[in-house]
């Protein structure tokens, strides 16, 4: 009996540990940055480049921070969710331009619906991208009040993510 | 005229030496990029481009990878080899914005333990086992035959010599 007991036991085993792996996305690497402070930039704004967009802006409130681009086509779908979200007023938005130019980045905006960013920092080379470990736009930084980093989300923002993860975790930092 | 064997040998030659001269300049088109006035600085840049991921193309390392990440990376790379960088600066400098992930070569931690000791743990559970079934075969060996069995034995062994016989 054993003879075949082990066999199929070892089987299942591999079977359930292969299967968990199928379901987990490769693509969504754990980011570092999380619980710590948010990098240092100091950016040229993209609608005013007199005025600079410093990691200090993020004091005092919960930002969310969502880096984007007008070459990103995932972008495309997610913009509509952040208009949306842009009206509710629960949570400050910024933007991160990374690697676009300036002309493309507001026709962009134009054309896809609207800015719903307060502010939006233009990285036109991707160094501070680079330094927010920016490797698949769109990504969505939460940060609390203290400027430190508690969420990053990877790739366009939906419902159900905000609904499930985001908004439960902005509603508490808010409390904090 | 030529025949259409030489016609046919002639193309095949041509296309070969085209796809081989395409694969060597593409590929030289991702090092040349860079030049180092010290051989040293050079084999650093080589090693640490190659043992450092691109995360867009996650199988692929710095070195392989034309994606704009891994070009941008390089570039950083190339700068901080420039200004003498020690190897745990660049390492720091990659896994704080990036993590262990980055590493092709990951650090030991509680996190990876089953990654680097698990191999060494599987090879220990089989050996136990094969231990186990040689021993198991060499008792099944000295075991001793049913009477049936050696009846069985027997008739063999008359028939072989019989059939030698005639």
């Amino acid at each position: 009996m054993s003879r075949f007991l082990i066999p199929l036991a070892i089987f299942i085993i591999l079977a359930i540990f292969l299967g968990i792996g199928l379901t987990r996305d490769p693509k969504l690497v754990p980011s570092p940055l999380i619980d710590k402070p948010s990098p240092a930039f100091d950016l040229p704004r993209l609608y005013d480049p007199e005025v600079q967009f410093k990691h200090t802006d993020f004091q005092g409130k919960v930002s969310l921070f969502n880096v984007w681009a007008s070459w990103c086509a995932a972008c495309r779908s997610e913009h509509p969710f952040l208009m949306n979200l842009a009206q509710e007023k629960t949570v400050e938005i910024y933007g991160l331009n990374y690697k676009d130019e300036r002309a493309d980045a507001k026709r962009w905006l134009v054309q896809y619906g609207g800015n719903p960013y307060s502010a939006i920092a233009y990285d036109h080379d991707g160094r501070a991208g680079m330094d927010w470990g920016v490797y698949g736009v769109p990504e969505t930084f939460i940060i609390d009040k203290k400027g430190i980093i508690r969420y990053k989300h990877v790739g366009p923002l939906h419902p159900e993510v905000w609904q499930k993860e985001l908004l439960p975790l902005i509603e508490k930092l808010k409390a904090e | 005229m030529y025949s259409s064997r030489t016609l046919v040998k002639l193309v095949l030659t041509l296309a070969l030496t085209l796809t081989l001269l395409t694969s060597m300049s593409l590929s030289q088109a991702t090092i040349v990029a860079f030049d180092f006035n010290d051989p040293q600085k050079e084999a650093r840049f080589k090693k640490f481009s190659e043992e450092l991921r691109c995360l867009v193309c996650q199988n692929q390392s710095l070195a392989d990878s034309n994606a704009e990440l891994a070009m941008d990376l390089r570039r950083e790379l190339y700068k901080m080899i420039q200004n003498e960088a020690t190897d745990d600066d660049i390492v720091e400098f990659m896994v704080n914005r990036y993590g262990d992930f980055v590493l092709y070569r990951p650090p030991v931690k509680s996190t990876t333990w089953l990654l680097w000791f698990g191999p060494f743990v599987l090879v220990f559970i089989g050996l136990i086992i094969l231990f186990k079934v040689i021993r198991a075969v060499n008792k099944g060996g000295n075991a001793e035959l049913s009477t049936e069995e050696q009846q069985r034995l027997h008739n063999m062994l008359k028939n072989k010599n019989e059939d030698n016989l005639s």
